[in-house]
């Protein structure tokens, strides 16, 4: 398959900026609330990258994660910080399929004799 | 890893180094250094006086990095002579120069490094080693390094790409890291990067790879937190520092399909407050021939001064103060995120 006939290119990660095209209002509003929630706060903005490395592997967003890894190397995290931050990410979506198990631990119970 | 001269690659060459950043800036559509420069109204770049005297001392060194700028190695044959030394102590003697920065290369290497050292002393100005780290562990010959920059109240300034083994081996070569640690640990015994000491030991950071570095002050915390809890170092101050996309580095941006990116972000992440306090405005460099650039990585890319004064015998303060510094593509590296000099971030 041509990359043309790909959804993702790595090129347009670059144009993500471009999304306020027709709607450059509510573009602003996301990236000025974007920019808030990665700045230095009560978590570092390191801590915050590594959260956002993990998350972008939970939604699966290529995009994210070129990005992310990027700025978490850049931020100065270790590769061992990198692979537990998305170990954590699988972890919780692991968790998350598992626990709904209860429901199934539950119906098995109930239709027993 | 030998030199890349000494591997007769064509990125030996300074012309075919800025050919390369020529093209592929055109070929991405990225503007020219100076346009950007002119949006912000600072072409032609002036210098602001001349307070560092950088004087680049040869390129033999005893590593060989993967990032070198210099593309300085144990093959590298070219040490600056004791005239040319002596010409630069005639320069440092100007009353504006309240620095002398001693690079290389390794510049311990260089036969008459003690005694140009001894000399500034003597001037009485600032004096900055950078010093590799091992060379202090190379042998005899170099034991006594510590104590003598102890006595001459050299500042050491010291490349550690990284707090832990690996991504400082894989720059810098297998096993620099284990030997970094037992200098820093040799300085610090004499005091150096100690408080109260009055003897100043200062670690560079540069990036493992194709990626800016991050703030300067969390990576200070982090190296300062890591390097006293696992090995008992200490140190004064961090200086996060850009790889600039030239020799070696612009070798492995090359073989690792990263050049168009690199470069492209270098771009995108200009920074007009860094353009202005860059270090090429208040430093001179010399060369191991006495040549005069705007800056090390002028030098390394043969980009000689402007104007009549082009070397070190010649110096006339009034003559350079009124240069325009020279620019290329490469300049970026100096400009972009928080910017990048040899003191570290700029913005």
């Amino acid at each position: 398959m041509s990359q043309n006939n790909t959804y993702y290119h790595p090129e347009d990660l670059k144009k993500f900026g471009n999304i306020g095209e027709f709607q450059p209002d509510l573009a602003k509003k996301f990236f000025d609330y974007y920019g808030s929630v990665f700045a230095d706060g009560a978590l570092s903005a390191k801590e915050k990258s590594l959260i956002a490395l993990a998350v972008a592997h939970v939604v699966q967003c290529p995009y994210c994660i070129d990005a992310y890894t990027t700025d978490t190397l850049e931020k100065g995290a270790t590769e061992e910080q990198l692979w537990e931050a998305i170990h954590v990410g699988a972890a919780i979506r692991g968790g998350a399929s598992l626990v709904h198990s209860v429901q199934a631990l539950n119906k098995v119970k109930e239709l027993g004799i | 890893m030998k030199s890349l001269l000494a591997r007769g690659s064509e990125l030996a060459s300074p012309k075919e180094q800025l050919r390369i950043l020529s093209e592929v800036s055109s070929r991405k559509g990225l503007p020219l250094f100076e346009e950007k420069l002119q949006e912000i109204g600072s072409f032609p770049l002036r210098p602001t006086g001349i307070d560092i005297l950088q004087v680049n001392v040869g390129k033999l060194c005893n590593q060989s990095c993967k990032h070198c700028h210099v593309d300085a190695a144990p093959d590298r044959k070219e040490v600056m002579s004791k005239e040319t030394m002596q010409e630069c102590l005639v320069a440092l003697a100007s009353p504006n120069i309240t620095t002398l920065d001693i690079t290389g290369g390794a510049p311990e290497m260089n036969p008459n490094f003690k005694w140009f050292v001894e000399e500034a002393s003597k001037l009485g100005k600032k004096i900055l080693v950078r010093c590799n780290l091992t060379i202090v562990l190379a042998g005899e010959k170099y034991r006594g390094l510590p104590e003598f920059f102890a006595k001459h109240r050299v500042e050491v300034i010291s490349s550690l790409p990284y707090f832990q083994k690996r991504r400082t081996d894989a720059q810098r070569g297998e096993g620099v890291f284990d030997r970094s640690v037992q200098a820093l640990q040799k300085l610090n015994e004499i005091g150096y990067g100690i408080p109260g000491s009055g003897l100043i030991l200062n670690l560079v950071y540069n990036p493992g790879g194709a990626f800016l570095p991050g703030g300067q002050s969390t990576l200070e915390s982090d190296f300062k937190r890591e390097l006293k809890q696992h090995f008992g170092v200490e140190f004064n101050s961090l200086f996060a520092l850009t790889n600039m996309p030239i020799s070696r580095f612009l070798e492995f941006l090359l073989e690792s399909g990263n050049l168009d990116s690199y470069l492209e972000k270098l771009v995108t992440t200009f920074n007009p407050s860094a353009a202005a306090g860059v270090m090429c405005r208040n430093t001179l460099s010399v060369g191991w021939d006495g040549s005069l650039y705007d800056c090390d990585f002028n030098q390394m890319l043969d980009m000689q001064l402007e104007g009549e004064v082009t070397k070190i015998s010649d110096f006339n303060q009034a003559s350079l103060d009124a240069r325009a510094i020279r620019l290329e593509q490469h300049c970026y590296g100096c400009t972009a995120g928080a910017g990048s000099s040899c003191g570290g971030s700029l913005a």
